[in-house]
């Protein structure tokens, strides 16, 4: 797919010979994310589909009675710059909102901003070295102060001062925040940036207000009382928080949105079970909405049989992929195994990575083991393909894999494990303890096993595997074995930062402590310079483009074999209407939700 | 006596350290960061886990921290949880009253259940209802209260839809409403581990009871013509219930274990589930902290039991 053909078809778009959607679809099976497809067609001036809105039917405030939200690991804090897993982030969006926020199909709708920045309403500065937000008039904190550009230019020297030791600082470190007048401010890059919708944006982008916080800046921040008595902009007004337990509000008679929120009071429990959360809501109508279920698709189903609650499932990007390892991690050189200047004794033959991504039978992973909450595919940048893809595809084909491994040179042994020039075709396979991932790995042991190659399965506590503890040498970024399989995570709509897990400069190693993000020890000049080239490129069509390029580097030159995409998983009662987003935190839209009668 | 406490608690002071060193270092040893999140996350730089890392003193050697620890401890400074940042006693005392209500009823339910079944068992030994109490008891205390708390959520809260299974330390309601609601989420919970207790208690006040039964001088209370009852209630229970209040005192921590499992599984709000969560969350400030009131609250109660003991039989002195 070049980018001719991307503008030929947002072209068709714009006239109407394609749909919005079915360029979505062809899209994300090509391996792009809602957000890019998203940008690009606002770039182009395709406007958003007004089928696509949210319906928000209450004509008046309040009435709603208790919005009960079961959360089975409470928020433990609640100031947003210090909020670094998802259930503090969602606890904090209750009171703090952002100037902008990102919706399912990955569009930027505003929420503090007065309107999107685009180049058209001059927002966007030719160069992408600046943007210029523009925030709603009316806006009050919840006592009463109204919001301003000082509040905007605050939280950028609160978030970006080390001392802070905020974990929002990578999205505000490198810009500059500047007052243009008291609704509007002027946010300034180094370099072009065409990912601007970062700062004050999203789930990193929730603002504090400088009268509370602008004493605890920096070494005392831990200090604010605000910390835990959040004063914000958002619909609901804080009324208690006990860490790990509940967090309370109720309705902000003052909020900035006409007739919002419907619910009188907020209520969201933590603690116990992702079972018997999904139990709560689907089940017995305790609650109205339970998030994260990382329950097995079976008893989800077999719960909303009663007809109570529905599961609701949103597209991310996060995946679960195995990775192969380029190096050898048996030998030790300069101190390290897995060091980048040696070379994997099987895997570095291209026919043993063909062969494996043959043996890798997604349709039954996605049909046995994760059902809805675990889509097959073969993109590594991702979404779930309705189309298959153009570039790349997967198969399962055992004959296929024995015929490569054959051609290759690895002939069979006498106990039917291959070796070539005296070497056995035995791989280890590590993964981190959990049900399901043990069962992928069987059958994906199972299969190797039919095609002449011997895995052995190690599965690590998952407390060990995902900790980046130096000394053990158990952990997924050492990767001391030849294969892998765990998810890996995206944590922001845009892809740049997702996909530099396969640049040479991120290889992880001894050097960097083993911080490096490119695990894989994967490295390939055309991807590099595609990336560079992404990172500065304006034209989010031509951008897309190098995505594209990037994900079908990886994944036809095997880097990693993706096995399932993971979507966000919650369950709400049949009467809930949740607006969701799996882009965003699932408390981003709040403000939207209500109760049909 | 004065002197007996005395010297007992000075006596608890090094094995309090003693236990406080063994629990630092084994949250030292093990495996995990309080600020893994941040290391998996991409989008912050390991500068900010380092500054907190440095910050929280978490980089200096184990006995450095140790010493800063116990140092601050002894000033009333229980420090603060890495993960919400609050003070490590608030945290404890929020969360301390639904403990100690959950643990103060169940213990009454086993009192009010193990009392009369153990005291009338023994006075009829081996007839149907013994051994129906006996194999009642051994039920309740060979199932665990995970098993238990399981099968009672099953039954009343998703067949029968009469109690909730989320356990809300903010009941929206005032006055009677209040209690009855309060009432109807603590029913299960309280049941689970009061039964738990109940079961080895029952078979406690039998055997005790049943020890004493045999005695003279209960012979000679019931020759002089007193009536049966008086006979139970008056001579024998009250001298068969001594050593089953030390059991009390002595069961006591093992109660506050047993909650753990069963704040975790009804989301009580308790310092179990507290302990749980900051296990997981490798909350070292926060274990610490639960864990050395669990250590306080053993050597306690075993003193309290003592104690007990002596003023219950005066033939124990102390010395």
């Amino acid at each position: 797919m070049t980018v001719c053909d991307l503008r030929g078809m947002i072209a068709d778009v714009k006239a109407g010979t394609l749909s919005r959607r079915s360029f979505m679809q062809k899209m994300l099976a090509i391996g792009l994310t809602a957000p890019i497809v998203a940008q690009m067609l606002a770039h182009s001036g395709v406007a958003i589909a007004q089928g696509a809105k949210f319906a928000y039917k209450p004509a008046k405030r309040g009435g709603g009675g208790t919005l009960k939200l079961l959360w089975w690991q409470g928020p433990t804090l609640l100031n947003p710059h210090f909020a670094v897993g998802t259930k503090d982030q969602d606890g904090a969006r209750l009171f703090y909102e952002p100037l902008a926020a990102w919706d399912q199909d990955g569009n930027l709708v505003p929420v503090l901003a007065a309107e999107i920045p685009t180049r058209e309403n001059g927002g966007l500065a030719a160069d992408g070295k600046s943007v210029v937000w523009k925030i709603k008039k009316d806006v009050k904190w919840h006592d009463g102060k109204p919001l301003s550009a000082d509040d905007l230019v605050f939280n950028w020297e609160y978030a970006s001062d080390p001392a802070t030791a905020s974990v929002t600082i990578g999205s505000y470190k490198d810009c500059k925040v500047d007052k243009i007048d008291d609704h509007s401010v002027r946010v300034s890059f180094p370099k072009p940036t065409p990912f601007w919708a970062d700062a004050f944006v999203g789930v990193r982008g929730m603002l504090i207000p400088k009268h509370h916080f602008a004493e605890f800046k920096g070494s005392k921040s831990r200090e604010a009382p605000a910390n835990l008595k959040p004063v914000g902009t958002g619909p609901y007004v804080f009324e208690e928080f006990k860490p790990g337990d509940l967090v309370k509000g109720k309705a902000n008679t003052g909020y900035h949105v006409a007739n919002q929120p419907y619910f009188d009071a907020i209520e969201m429990k933590g603690g116990g079970d992702a079972v018997s959360a999904a139990r709560a809501v689907i089940q017995t109508g305790e609650y109205d909405y339970a998030w994260n279920l990382q329950v097995e698709d079976d008893i989800l189903k077999r719960l909303e049989q009663g007809g109570k609650g529905k599961v609701n499932i949103l597209e991310t990007g996060n995946i679960e992929h195995i990775q192969i390892n380029f190096t050898d991690p048996w030998t030790e050189v300069d101190g390290e195994r897995a060091n980048r200047k040696t070379k994997h004794p099987i895997l570095a033959d291209k026919a043993v990575r063909d062969a494996l991504a043959l043996l890798v039978d997604r349709k039954s992973v996605e049909d046995h083991i994760y059902g809805r909450t675990g889509i097959a595919t073969a993109n590594f940048l991702n979404n779930p393909p309705p189309v298959r893809s153009t570039n790349t595809s997967y198969e399962f084909n055992v004959d296929k894999a024995a015929a490569l491994l054959e051609d290759a040179g690895w002939k069979k042994g006498a106990d039917g494990v291959r070796e070539k020039g005296g070497k056995k075709l035995k791989l280890v396979y590590q993964s981190s303890i959990n049900a399901p991932r043990q069962k992928t790995q069987q059958i994906v042991k199972q299969a190797a096993q039919k095609a002449g190659i011997d895995l052995e399965l190690k599965s690590i506590t998952a407390s060990v595997y995902f900790s980046s503890d130096v000394g053990n040498p158990d952990t997924y970024t050492k990767f001391y074995t030849d294969l892998q399989m765990y998810t890996t995570t995206m944590t922001q709509p845009d892809a740049e930062l997702f996909m530099n897990q396969f640049i040479t400069a991120e290889i992880s190693s001894k050097d960097n402590k083993w911080q490096g993000r490119n695990i894989t020890r994967w490295s390939n000049a055309e991807y590099d310079a595609a990336f560079v080239a992404a990172q500065g490129e304006l034209d989010p069509v031509k951008r897309a483009a190098l995505f594209i390029k990037m994900n079908d580097l990886i994944v036809n030159d095997r880097a990693v074999i993706a096995v399932v995409a993971r979507p966000l998983v919650g369950a709400s009662g049949t009467a809930l209407r949740p607006r969701l987003t799996g882009w965003d935190n699932t408390t981003a839209f709040i403000n939207d939700w209500y109760k049909e009668a | 006596m004065i002197y007996y406490v005395i010297r007992r608690l000075l006596i608890a002071i090094p094995s309090l350290l003693g236990i406080s060193v063994v629990l630092f270092t084994v949250l030292a040893l093990a495996p995990g960061d309080p600020f893994e999140e941040l290391a998996t996350n991409p989008n912050v730089p390991a500068e900010v886990r380092a500054a907190l890392r440095q910050k929280f003193g978490l980089d200096d050697p184990v006995y450095l921290r140790y010493w800063h620890w116990i140092n601050a401890m002894v000033r009333g400074d229980w420090g603060f949880s890495f993960v919400s940042r609050v003070n490590v006693d608030t945290l404890i005392l929020q969360r301390m009253p639904t403990s100690l209500f959950i643990i103060g009823m169940s213990q009454i339910l086993a009192l009010l259940v193990a009392i009369p079944v153990g005291v009338y068992a023994a006075t009829r030994p081996y007839s149907l209802f013994d051994q129906v109490a006996t194999t009642m008891a051994f039920i309740g205390f060979s199932l665990p209260t995970f098993f238990t708390g399981l099968v009672l959520i099953l039954v009343f809260s998703i067949w029968l839809d009469w109690l909730p299974f989320v356990f809300r330390s903010d009941i929206p309601a005032i006055g009677w409403r209040w209690v009855w609601e309060h009432f109807k989420q603590s029913i299960m919970p309280i049941t689970v581990l009061g039964l738990a207790l109940g079961g080895s208690l029952t078979r406690y006040v039998r055997s005790a009871v049943l020890d004493v039964i045999r005695l003279d001088y209960v012979t000679t209370a019931r020759s002089k013509g007193l009536g049966e009852k008086v006979v139970i209630v008056k001579h024998v229970v009250r001298n068969a219930l001594i050593p089953v209040v030390t059991l009390l005192a002595l069961q006591m921590p093992a109660i506050f274990g047993g909650a753990i499992v069963t704040e975790q599984i009804f989301r009580i709000p308790g310092i179990g589930s507290l302990l749980i969560s900051s296990i997981l969350a490798n909350d070292t400030p926060v274990v610490m902290a639960v864990t050395f009131v669990f250590a306080c609250l053993v050597v306690f109660f075993n003193l309290i039991a003592d104690i007990l003991y002596g003023w219950l039989d005066p033939r124990i002195s102390y010395r």
